[in-house]
């Protein structure tokens, strides 16, 4: 591995700071939670950062607070707490599908969200739109594992678990720099390629992500996370689905879908959702939402396979609520 | 490769530990005709290189006992316990978070050692497969390895070991599935999944968790 300084800290503030020293040094930074992901990008050459801060010992920076119908979770919660914190089942069920029990004992929730793509180009040193170049090479190449959803000019999909949970609870992103602390929703923390092709959130350099608020559920929501991948453990997506819905009896007040694992960035199913409220879920409405979710999908040449089954993926996760 | 000038040049395996055969072994190919050297693991071959790079002192509990280490940032967790500790029975397999071999337990829960820094591990209580057995007797989880042959290859055992041993130590009689949920995170290139998780099963059957 390439050599490079660590810098332990306490807080983020001190954290930021580290960061802002360091840039004015000219250094390129790079910010770590579990550090799984981190270390095999500077293995690889893919990261090249010349200081990693590691956030591990930031007092404070994993507590889940609730106040004012408010939760707060904080990001340096690892996936593995995360899945055990009882918190919506969208969200635990979301972390406890990452990856494997090792990587849950270290991963962290900022860490997943703010992962890189996945893409095979891009991972395996490409210059691509991701790396800093002008070109997206899955268009004309291996594009199975691609976007279906927002792709243009980069098509790579976005690779959390958690991104598409937390949008569909309605979740604000924390993040905090050098200006201090600013929040923001899903809608302008996730970025399309269109908007800038080089990165898939908001955060500027020196930035970091150290938690999310959400509305606490309302008694009568009821939340799931189907995930669908093509080996058993281990894997990102090939398609999955966070559903959030509110119910009065058997009619659905409000509704939230998001798409994980087909689209640039966490993939909101308006129409669909706007479809499913005040219906009940019959087998017909569900086919039919199911239909209604690939309505916008643009495949391109190998990887069609994903609009028949995010169809399905939309349908089995409106059945599970049914069932529930 | 090695810096341990071993006044036994025979090749006897019997007498030595495989590792020292291998490492001798490499040795003696070298000097004879420049061939590559055996690789033992790259990690060794980088870590033994003269470095100027700035070191930081550690404190690590490996195995109960503790150990000052002086490291370079760059250095993981399990390049530290096999080439400056020695306990060379953690593997590296695909160095990459992907295949289990260098599982230890950390802080009571698995993780994998090739992808956290050994700076990052400072103050840590950290346990290998060379703390399993104890006094000579194997912890419930080897033997039931040993009984079930658990190993083929073996390469990836201990981290199998560590990862069953920690899932006893939370669960304390898990069935196959819970097994095997356990131990996704640890890949058999032997495919010898049946016998590992039959031999998990059995060790929690018969200690109730005091594995």
């Amino acid at each position: 591995m390439k050599a490079f300084t660590n810098i332990n800290v306490s807080s983020i503030d001190e954290a930021v700071s580290a960061a802002t020293q360091a840039s004015s040094n000219g250094q390129s930074v790079a910010f770590s939670g579990g550090g799984t992901d981190l270390l095999q990008q500077l293995k690889d050459g893919t990261d090249t950062s010349d200081v990693v801060i590691n956030l591990r010992n930031v007092d404070g920076a994993k507590e889940i607070s609730s106040a004012s119908g408010i939760t707060r979770i904080g990001g340096l919660i690892t996936l593995d707490e995360l899945s055990n914190s009882g918190l919506n089942d969208v969200l635990t069920q979301a972390a406890a599908s990452v990856g494997t029990p090792q990587i849950r004992n270290v991963a962290t929730l900022s860490g997943n969200v703010t992962q890189r793509p996945w893409c095979w180009y891009y991972r395996n040193g490409f210059n691509c739109y991701k790396a800093g170049g002008d070109e997206c090479f899955s268009v004309t190449g291996e594009n199975q594992q691609h976007a279906i959803y927002g792709g243009g000019p980069s098509y790579i999909v976005h690779p959390s678990d958690l991104a598409p949970a937390l949008a569909a609870l309605g979740a604000s992103f924390i993040v905090a720099g050098p200006d201090g602390e600013r929040t923001v929703n899903a809608n302008d923390f996730f970025v399309m390629p269109s908007q800038d092709p080089a990165r898939e959130n908001s955060l500027a350099s020196g930035e970091l992500l150290v938690g999310v608020s959400l509305p606490t559920p309302a008694a009568n929501s009821v939340s799931h996370y189907h995930k669908i991948m093509d080996r058993e453990a281990w894997t990102h997506a090939e398609v999955s689905v966070a559903a959030v819905l509110t119910m009065n009896g058997e009619i659905i007040e409000s509704a939230s879908i998001v798409l994980g694992g087909v689209a640039t960035v966490p993939w909101k199913l308006t129409a669909v959702e706007s479809y499913l409220v005040g219906r009940q879920l019959s087998a017909d409405v569900v086919t039919m939402a199911g239909q209604m979710a690939i309505a916008g999908a643009r495949p391109l040449a190998k990887n069609g396979h994903k609009v028949p089954m995010t169809s399905a993926a939309v349908e089995r996760t409106l059945l599970a609520l049914v069932n529930g | 490769m090695g810096d341990k000038n071993k006044a036994d040049t025979s090749l006897n395996p019997k007498q030595r530990s495989r590792r020292e055969f291998l490492e001798n072994a490499g040795t003696t190919a070298a000097l004879a005709s420049a061939v590559p050297v055996l690789g033992i693991s790259t990690a060794q071959a980088q870590s033994d290189t003269e470095s100027t790079a700035a070191k930081t002192r550690i404190q690590l509990t490996v195995n109960g006992s503790r150990h000052s280490v002086d490291v370079e940032d760059r250095w993981t967790l399990v390049e530290v316990l096999r080439d400056q500790l020695d306990l060379t029975g953690t593997k590296i397999g695909c160095d990459r978070s992907e295949c289990g071999a260098c599982t230890v337990i950390m802080n009571g829960k698995p993780v994998y050692s090739c992808s956290q820094l050994a700076v990052w591990a400072d103050g840590a209580q950290v346990t290998t497969v060379e703390g399993l057995a104890s006094g000579g007797q194997l912890s419930a989880v080897q033997q039931a390895f040993v009984e079930n042959n658990g190993p083929q290859c073996g390469f990836c055992t201990p981290g199998q070991l560590m990862t069953a041993t920690a899932l006893l130590s939370n669960n304390a009689t898990p069935n196959a599935d819970e097994v095997k949920q356990a131990l996704v995170g640890n890949l058999c290139r032997c495919s010898n999944y049946n016998a590992i998780v039959e031999a998990v099963v059995m060790a929690g059957e018969r200690s109730g968790g005091a594995a």
